[in-house]
């Protein structure tokens, strides 16, 4: 079923990593997605893995739950993997006709694959732990010294505030117009490429019309309930840091001075 | 000849914190020829229920026979006793996809493999028996119907494929009294003439006691009455429990008992009542 | 003065284009504070059109509609109009904007520039009001239909509303969730006076008001009480429309000669009069 899909699912709970302020975590993120990159050595990549699973135990969600996060993206991981393996220079273990693939492949394979995994895993304890409106706020925020130079903050953020509440929704609207259609005999998902295409049709064209009227009638509502836009516009839920974000800032900081540390040593 | 589900499980995102046990051993039976109302609250499985009918959903447990054939396996004869059976899901207008209205309907003859000339003839067909003239309204996009007209050319592109069982979900809901009225009578005209087997879900009790031969409770994923309408809405206990309410006009006679007035046979429908109350008055030398 | 009120209403849409249609003709109707009134009418009555001008969604084509003395077409009150009035949508999943409970309830506030303070007591209060305080951090996907529309009516009660104005909010429930609303509105219109617009097409639940504005064809062609407006069987039927079941089954018995007061509507009238 479509809706087993978990990505950009949240999790209520009240971890400490649930009551952090969602720009610090936006923040944070941000850093560490930019260390995976800076940062190759094979001991810092096990500081960032140790770190990550940190992450992983601090929210207190079960594991089994965050890996399924990562099976949508199992192949693109599998793929580079397997691109690494064969195109990195070195002792080759084996050849296969032009390819050959090497130790140094593998390795890097490895590493590679590592950052991907790591990559998604925290990325969705951001998506996990914060609720989709904290995470739209923490976006808007941090991005509205941007306003200044036109750029639209409030938009976007209400974007994906309504684009969030709204995927759940969708995608049951897309699996019931699916089992619609095939109980009108329709095979969706069988056939070669073109056949398949052509079977979309009667499932993407009923889920435009439907996605555009909800749009319409959402449009109306809030326009009934008197949104004028971000001007003058306050904020229920105001954002202020708590002891907690600063334990965490100074956690992540020392994290990132020992990075450092070990890749200077190392060089 | 039937449509038969024994023990059927169904779990929704199993070994997930939101798996959720849909439908918890349900065996129950659909038997030809007759009005079949399966009746529960939102979320009491109704939805899950009726996927199983024509294999959309597999059970996690237990079996699907329709008029006898499994319909969990693979074989052409499975496949065929699955297209016996057609459902109209819930807002069925929100499935219209083609240009015109005549290639919509046409669309599930076309997929079951039928000529263009059996396609035309079951298009007109099935125009016919709801209402929307073949003429006026064949090559019109069917975007520019009204609301209940999209509702019954969405209801025709099923009746295309002739199903031996018609499932309807909520076929009313969102209608107003005429509408309603009109497209329940053209089914049972359906029912009569064609001899089409029909399994109403509704949560509309009032359709359920003027339509229904046999009627089926769903709470919490489980069957918890099975019975011609005189005996379900005698359980009024288990009505309330599972979330919905006796038919108006039943609770009407009730009261009217409870008042003294001398009612001997149950009634729950408008001419039912009528001739019930007529002969308590008469009974009682008031008329 | 009343509290909404409509002077030869008219709606074109598309006026002038091709494909222009009228959908509201000339309505005049006057609703007063603290009132419970039902509109009835088929689908492409006009009913909704009409709603949607109480609160300024849609601009009359010619005449006027007022809601407390101001007229919708003046935009400086175009906000004040629209926080007096609230509306409920007949499709649950449509209105509810955010993904938690509070933070869409907080929505209408916020628009309208309360303090954060303000807003926060607002809400608490809003989901006291419709009995759902328990449900404040839920996301909308997992209520019932009964429960989200009470969350789109709590979204208004937090804007300080004194009218809601409700489309078919019962079309999309079951049994539980039509029960759930109709008390919800009728408890908020008894104790605390908001008035009530209710369009539906459940005859039951229109015969709880206390006055039915009839539409036919993109007319308002009938207005009184329940008693008035359901005494007439047969010119509701030409309507499309019915009467609730026990003023059908009074109005069939006296076709057959039982003699009971004209006025039946509900379980009550017919017990009494028929039990004594």
């Amino acid at each position: 079923m479509l809706t087993d899909i978990t990505l950009g699912q949240y999790f209520p709970g009240t971890s400490p990593l649930h009551s952090m302020d969602a720009r610090v975590k936006i923040v944070l993120l941000f850093i560490y997605i930019v260390a995976i990159f800076l940062f190759d050595n094979h001991i810092n990549y096990g500081i960032m893995t140790a770190g990550a699973v940190g992450v992983v135990l601090l929210s207190r969600l079960p594991l089994g739950m965050v890996l399924k996060s990562i099976k949508p993206l199992w192949w693109i991981i599998l793929f580079s993997f397997g691109i690494h393996l064969f195109s990195t220079p070195g002792e080759p273990i084996f050849k296969l006709w032009m390819l050959s693939m090497t130790w140094e492949g593998v390795v890097k394979g490895f590493f590679i694959g590592l950052r991907l995994v790591l990559m998604i895993m925290v990325s969705s304890m951001l998506m996990f732990t914060t609720s989709p409106l904290k995470l739209t706020d923490g976006l808007e925020s941090l991005m509205s010294p941007l306003k200044k130079i036109g750029f639209p903050a409030h938009e976007l953020a209400m974007m994906m505030t309504i684009a969030m509440r709204f995927i759940p929704t969708l995608l049951e609207e897309t699996d019931k117009i699916i089992k619609a259609q095939q109980s009108r005999g329709s095979d969706i998902g069988e056939g070669n490429f073109l056949q398949r295409a052509k079977g979309m049709i009667p499932v993407l064209v009923p889920l435009f019309i439907s996605a555009f009227r909800r749009a319409d009638e959402l449009a109306v509502a809030m326009e009934a309930r008197c949104y004028q836009g971000g001007e003058d516009r306050t904020r229920m839920k105001q954002q202020r840091l708590h002891d907690v974000d600063f334990w965490a800032g100074g956690i992540f900081a020392l994290f990132i001075i020992s990075l450092v540390a070990v890749q200077l040593t190392l060089n | 000849m039937s449509i038969e589900l024994k023990h059927v499980s169904h779990t929704y995102m199993p070994k997930t914190p939101f798996e959720r046990l849909a439908l918890d051993d349900i065996s129950l039976l659909v038997p030809e020829g007759k009005i079949t109302a399966i009746a529960g609250h939102t979320g009491s499985g109704k939805s899950t229920l009726i996927q199983h009918f024509n294999g959309l959903l597999k059970p996690d447990k237990g079996s699907i026979l329709v008029d006898g054939v499994d319909i969990g396996t693979k074989t052409a004869e499975a496949r065929a006793a699955r297209r016996k059976v057609g459902i109209v899901f819930q807002y069925p207008e929100y499935q219209l996809f083609e240009e015109t209205i005549a290639k919509d309907i046409g669309f599930g003859p076309g997929n079951m493999g039928c000529n263009e000339e059996e396609i035309a003839e079951r298009v007109r067909f099935a125009m016919e028996f709801v209402d929307l003239d073949c003429e006026t309204y064949a090559h019109r996009s069917p975007f520019q119907l009204s609301g209940g007209q999209k509702r019954r050319a969405a209801i025709a592109g099923i009746l295309a494929l002739k199903p031996k069982y018609l499932v309807l979900d909520e076929p009313t809901a969102g209608l107003d009294p005429r509408g309603r009225q009109a497209l329940m009578e053209r089914f049972c005209r359906l029912h009569r003439e064609a001899g089409t087997t029909i399994v109403l879900i509704s949560h509309n009790m009032d359709n359920i006691a003027n339509y229904a031969d046999n009627v089926i409770i769903l709470n919490r994923g489980r069957v918890t009455l099975e019975a011609p309408p005189a005996e379900a809405f005698s359980r009024s206990e288990l009505i309330s429990e599972a979330g919905l309410e006796l038919p108006e006009v039943k609770v009407i006679m009730d009261d009217l008992a409870r008042h003294g007035l001398d009612i001997q046979q149950d009634a729950f429908t408008m001419d039912q009542a009528v001739q019930e109350i007529m002969a308590a008055l008469r009974r009682q030398n008031r008329c | 003065m009343s509290f909404i009120e409509c002077i030869d209403l008219t709606h074109i849409y598309n006026a002038g284009m091709e494909n222009q249609q009228l959908a509201v003709d000339r309505v005049n109707m006057k609703i007063n504070e603290g009132e419970f009134v039902a509109v009835l009418g088929t689908n492409g009555s006009g009913k909704s059109t009409l709603a949607k001008h109480f609160n300024g969604l849609l601009l009359p084509s010619s005449g006027k509609c007022l809601v407390d003395g101001m007229d919708t077409t003046d935009e400086a009150h175009t906000y004040d109009i629209r926080r007096q009035i609230g509306m409920v949508f007949q499709n649950p999943d449509n209105q509810i904007i955010a993904a938690i409970v509070e933070d869409d309830i907080g929505f209408g506030p916020e628009n309208i520039g309360l303090d954060p303070h303000e807003i926060r007591r607002n809400v608490t209060a809003a989901l006291r009001a419709v009995n759902m305080e328990e449900f404040r951090h839920f996301s909308p996907h997992h209520l019932s239909g009964g429960q989200k529309q009470r969350v789109a009516i709590a979204g208004a009660l937090a804007m300080n509303t004194r009218c809601l104005v409700l489309d078919e909010p019962t079309a999309m429930l079951d049994p539980r969730g039509r029960h759930e609303v109709m008390e919800t509105v009728s408890r908020l219109n008894r104790e605390r006076g908001i008035t009530i617009v209710y369009i539906t097409h459940f005859m039951e639940e229109a015969a709880l008001a206390d006055r039915i504005f009839v539409m036919d064809q993109k007319h308002m062609v009938a207005a009184g009480t329940p008693r008035e407006i359901f005494r007439d069987i047969g010119t509701m039927k030409k309507r499309g429309l019915a009467v609730p079941m026990a003023a059908e089954l009074a109005y069939r018995l006296q076709q057959r000669g039982v003699k009971l007061s004209e006025s039946i509507i509900n379980r009550e009238d017919l017990v009494r009069a028929l039990c004594q």
